[in-house]
């Protein structure tokens, strides 16, 4: 009994480890790069939205199979060693997680009133300052494009399954689990984790929407 | 340090429409020039485009004598010494004195000097016991209040109103006039001031122009203005004949 505790434990601790790190790594690389995007108003940026929302569809089992042949021994970043790895996990998930956080920030940011930039603009801000004041004002819905990405990473099971591999006590996660659970028959177990992953995900989403409250006026 | 402004022959059309004609004037420091008209006679676009946040299709607009420079570190240096009060103005999200204290935070003010011009500018619109209201909850009237200390705290040596009063009860149209003439007779700044309100026109300026259709019908000085127009178009504008 303690062993299967510690085992759950251990696999609900590794889907956390996975799932926030690579929203915290594709926040950070979306989010500026949304917000630059956001603010720009050009023509490319329809030709650009229109492949984010095309990733936005990206199976996760297609973005696994891309990791896993950039990361397999053969492949150009095959020295790094991080197939079958958390690591390599992680990045699997980022190449997932990122362009829906891009798309939803560059959205956000867009649709800031351009009054907000106006305002900013009259008052004196520089091109720095005005980001600093989009962001600011738009910051309950970039709140909004990560929840959906923890989403997305948290239940995330194709890419993960093909680039951890699911090898026992090293890339077992929750929702490969539940699939090989499954597989065996072994229904209270999996739904057991089915109920883990939704209390983790209640917990992140009542953290960051008690957060989202304070971002608004 | 003060700057006057110069408009000449600007020009401005939005998908083939004509808003601004040939529009030309001039406002020295000191001056509270007052453009009236109808609703869509283009002062606001007027306004925008001596703000740079429109860029007039023809004309030429000076600052001190001088057109605005096209690299962008000179022109966000010129950019910084006009303020605007829009009609509806937007406040962002946090406390009033957020908003106020913003323009000087961008200019790198901070400290006990940020601390200071705040507060002066809060109490110049009577909105110093105000200061820590979330600006979401303020009404209509303190708001724009809170716009005008916004635009003044950073003394910028032009001040662009437009319609800054519109909507407001009279209590709030005194006191921010009332900061109108504080402010103009204080520093001495260039006031362009874009109003249908020919009342305000009256209290406010030393120089009106009517602007119709995009065009400059007429200016001068607030007394001959209103008491001796020269153009058919004025007299009927000021007596009340025109129906807009």
């Amino acid at each position: 009994m303690l062993t299967l505790a510690g085992d759950i434990a251990a696999i609900t601790l590794l889907s956390v480890f996975i799932s926030g790190t690579s929203t915290l790594v594709a926040t950070a690389i979306a989010v500026p790069l949304g917000v630059t995007l956001g603010l720009r108003e050009v023509g490319s940026q329809r030709l650009l939205r229109n492949i984010l929302f095309t990733l936005y569809g990206l199976p996760p089992v297609l973005a696994g199979l891309l990791v896993f042949l950039l990361l397999s021994r053969a492949g150009p970043l095959g020295s790094l060693g991080l197939l079958f790895t958390p690591l390599g996990m992680v990045f699997a998930q980022v190449v997932v997680v990122t362009p829906i956080i891009l798309g939803v920030t560059m959205s956000v940011v867009a649709t800031v009133e351009r009054r907000v930039k106006e305002t900013a603009l009259v008052l004196g801000a520089d091109r720095r300052q005005l980001s600093i004041t989009v962001l600011r004002e738009a910051a309950a819905g970039i709140l909004t494009a990560v929840m959906v990405g923890f989403g997305r990473a948290i239940s995330e099971v194709g890419a993960v399954f093909i680039v951890g591999g699911h090898i026992e006590t090293r890339t077992q996660v929750l929702t490969t689990t539940i699939i090989t659970d499954i597989q065996q028959a072994e229904f209270g177990h999996a739904t057991l984790l089915g109920v883990i992953l939704l209390v983790i995900a209640g917990v992140v989403y009542s953290l960051l929407y008690r957060l989202q409250e304070r971002t608004l006026p | 340090m003060t700057m006057n402004l110069q408009v000449e022959g600007m020009r401005k059309a939005f998908d083939g429409r004509t808003v601004l004609e040939d529009v030309s004037f001039r406002v020295d420091p000191g001056q509270v020039f007052a453009i009236i008209g109808p609703s869509g006679a283009g002062k606001t676009t007027l306004l925008r485009c001596v703000d740079f946040l429109q860029r007039p299709d023809g004309g030429s607009v000076r600052y001190a004598g001088r057109e605005a420079p096209t690299d962008p570190a000179s022109l966000l240096a010129l950019r910084r010494r006009l303020s605007l009060v829009a009609q509806s103005p937007l406040m962002f999200r946090g406390s009033a004195a957020y908003n106020v204290s913003f323009g000087l935070c961008v200019r790198a003010v901070e400290g006990s000097e940020l601390t200071r011009r705040t507060a002066e500018a809060l109490a110049a619109v009577g909105l110093r016991d105000r200061s820590d209201s979330a600006a979401s909850k303020l009404s209509a009237g303190e708001a724009q209040r809170v716009a005008f200390a916004r635009a003044i705290v950073i003394r910028p040596e032009i001040l662009l109103l437009d319609e800054f009063t519109a909507n407001l009860d009279p209590p709030n149209v005194r006191i921010l006039e009332a900061a109108v003439r504080e402010f103009s007779a204080s520093t001495g700044a260039t006031v362009v001031l874009v109003t249908h309100n020919l009342f305000q026109a009256k209290r406010l300026a030393t120089r009106v122009a009517l602007l119709l259709d995009g065009r400059i019908v007429e200016s001068g000085p607030v007394k001959e203005f209103f008491e001796a127009p020269q153009d058919a178009r004025t007299r009927a504008f000021v007596q009340g004949d025109f129906a807009y």
